[in-house]
């Protein structure tokens, strides 16, 4: 298996500042927006450098959604920001109505997703976010893994034409991307390549899904680890490669099993070629108030759950 | 119960609140510190609670007394604090705050059965709402005590929250009592640099509210007073609305008039100054 270590760790949410410090320097039709979050959005540094480009909404979401969608009409690029509960659900119908369906280019960038938030607890913990989002005709839904890729992917989607959700968190975690990457919307991202299983695990799982891949390989299996940082539009292409290979899939993610990146992944599976599928994933449930790391084992998110779902596929394949 | 004996309560709230975040190393001192006069108030002497024995019994339709909705959640220290201290769970489950597997999530919730809540709150702007829907069941079981709901002046930025405004008069809500922290803050800032949210009384006013302005909601006395006259208007064809002027971390000097302790735990040195100017009237958990 291919070896990945870090030397740092960081949040991707921080990722995300970085990668719109430089979209502020280098694109001037970028106007970020952001309803009473400012810091936990990490967004000090473009407003500091770009105030008259920087638009304080209060706590009024439903507003900071459309009028985004207004600032796409002569041409801006909105980066509506808040966390990821108040960016997609509390908004949906605007989300809907006023950005996809009218086909505008607006960018919804959501921190503190899933369960590890921590301590605020369910009411901010989203985890049917991806499901919403994908469900919308036209939009692009990424869930990308560190502070490197969430600052390429932050960047990236100014250059595309057309609504994204850019999903991210609160938590630091180990750094193991390039920093140099350059993100492709879309382009499933090769971790390790492997012969027993297939792992697709997008966001803070991709890190627990290589711990994995390393303890299955002491254990004599090759499992080969996909990042699918883009649920939607979904690299067909590269799953079925892999699968046409291992004959087995695990999928993991921080999500609800119900909706998310495993379903996507089914719908390919079962559509073109039939293997068993192991999800990982919370199991139709509310999160709780607990520190990320005790959460991610409650709810059973952990490198140990990927390794049980990868044995339990492996057994299934006939 | 006395004025003094009500301050007392509130003391041993404000140290509860500061250990509470504390011990999780998370929460929301500054509101909750802010809003410990007004709740014990409400909960220690104006409201009329359902009681066996001296012992606040909880269920949910609470039918035959008045009701109390947290709207802005984040402050649940404070919500959490008082309802222990009133009996409705045991103290010392307030050592839980937060922690896994804890009925006392970090925002008020009846998913885990809490005695006293009766609706999740945290995402902002929905908790009036909730309060005129409960009224109107009160109405509709020709039930004649009151619902109070609490809203954060940040939380007035929320659509909803106006358009339940408009629906409270137009329906003649008249046992529904709002009030609205009026602390000035908010996560970004003061609320007039962030949002200004201007004359938020006329606002209501406009709207048909019967309007109370009290300059010193950390004023045990004026407090209570304020929600006698508030009672004495229910019943009017009129929903109330009382604007609470009260310091964001009212209680301890360092976190006084500053929206940076809106969201931020003390460190042990902290705590030690903070619990240095609070009375342990009650005894700690
Ligand atoms: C719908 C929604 N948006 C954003 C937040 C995040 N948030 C929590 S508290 C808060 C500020 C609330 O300000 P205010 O109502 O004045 O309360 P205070 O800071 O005075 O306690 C924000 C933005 C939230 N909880 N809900």
């Amino acid at each position: 298996m291919k070896k990945y270590t870090f030397t740092e760790k960081k949040d991707t949410r921080s990722g995300f500042g970085a990668g719109m410090h430089e979209l502020g320097q280098k694109n001037p039709n970028v106007v970020a927006l952001c309803a009473d979050l400012v810091g936990s959005l990490k967004l000090e540094p473009f407003i500091k450098e770009n105030p008259e480009r920087f638009v304080q909404c209060g706590i009024s979401e439903a507003n900071m959604i459309s009028v985004s969608a207004g600032l796409t009409i002569g041409g801006k690029i909105p980066f509506a920001t808040t966390f990821a509960n108040f960016a997609t659900g509390r908004v949906y119908d605007q989300i809907r109505q006023s950005v996809a369906y009218s086909g505008k280019n607006v960018k919804i960038c959501a921190s503190h997703a899933g369960l590890t938030l921590g301590e605020d607890g369910a009411t901010h913990q989203i985890l049917e976010d991806i499901g919403m989002m994908k469900m919308l005709p036209g939009m692009t839904v990424i869930n990308p893994c560190d502070y490197n890729q969430t600052k390429a992917a932050t960047i990236a989607i100014a250059d595309y034409e057309g609504p994204v959700y850019l999903r991210f968190g609160r938590p630091v975690i180990p750094i193991f991307t390039a920093a140099d990457q350059v993100f492709e919307i879309g382009k499933a991202w090769m971790v390790s390549e492997g012969t027993d299983v297939s792992i697709f695990a997008t966001g803070h799982m991709v890190w627990e899904a290589i711990q994995a891949g390393e303890q299955l390989e002491a254990e004599g299996i090759s499992a080969e680890i996909i990042n699918i940082h883009t649920i939607k539009p979904l690299d067909e292409e590269a799953i079925l490669k892999s699968i046409a290979k291992t004959r087995c899939a695990v999928s993991a993610e921080e999500h609800n099993r119900i909706g998310g990146l495993g379903d996507s992944i089914a719908q390919v599976i079962v559509k073109n070629d039939l293997v068993p599928q192991e999800y990982v994933a919370v199991d139709d449930s509310f999160g709780e108030s607990g520190t990320p790391a005790q959460l991610m084992e409650k709810y059973g998110l952990t490198a140990a759950d990927i390794v049980a779902a990868a044995k339990r596929a492996i057994a299934k394949k006939k | 119960m006395e004025i003094e004996q009500l301050e007392k309560v509130a003391a041993q709230v404000r140290r509860d609140i500061v250990r509470m975040v504390h011990g999780c190393q998370s929460g929301h001192p500054g509101g909750s510190l802010g809003c410990t006069d007004l709740l014990v108030a409400l909960y220690f002497e104006r409201m009329k609670l359902k009681e066996e024995d001296g012992k606040p019994v909880f269920d949910m339709d609470g039918n035959g007394e008045d009701l109390f909705f947290l709207s802005n959640g984040h402050i649940s220290p404070v919500l959490y604090s008082v309802l222990a201290r009133k009996g409705y769970f045991p103290v010392p489950e307030l050592a839980t705050f937060r922690k896994l597997n804890s009925r006392l999530q970090g925002h008020p919730t009846p998913h885990e059965h809490l005695e006293g809540i009766r609706i999740a709150s945290g995402s902002l702007g929905q908790g009036m709402s909730v309060a005129i829907g409960a009224a109107l069941s009160k109405k509709l079981n020709k039930d004649d005590s009151l619902v109070y709901v609490l809203m954060g002046d940040g939380e007035q930025q929320e659509g909803q929250v106006w358009e339940a405004a408009m629906f409270a008069p137009h329906h003649k809500v008249d046992n529904l009592i709002a009030i609205i922290d009026l602390n000035g803050q908010q996560i970004d800032g003061p609320t007039a640099k962030v949002m200004d949210n201007r004359d938020l009384g006329a606002k209501y006013e406009a709207f048909g509210w019967e309007v109370m302005e009290v300059e010193e909601g950390n004023d045990m006395a004026s407090v209570v007073k304020a929600l006698y006259e508030a009672k004495s208007k229910a019943g009017h064809a009129k929903p109330i609305m009382i604007l609470l002027r009260t310091g964001m971390g009212y209680g301890v000097d360092f976190m006084m008039g500053s929206h940076k302790w809106h969201g931020v735990a003390p460190n042990d040195e902290q705590l030690a100054a903070a619990l240095a100017q609070l009375e342990e009237s009650m005894g700690d958990y």
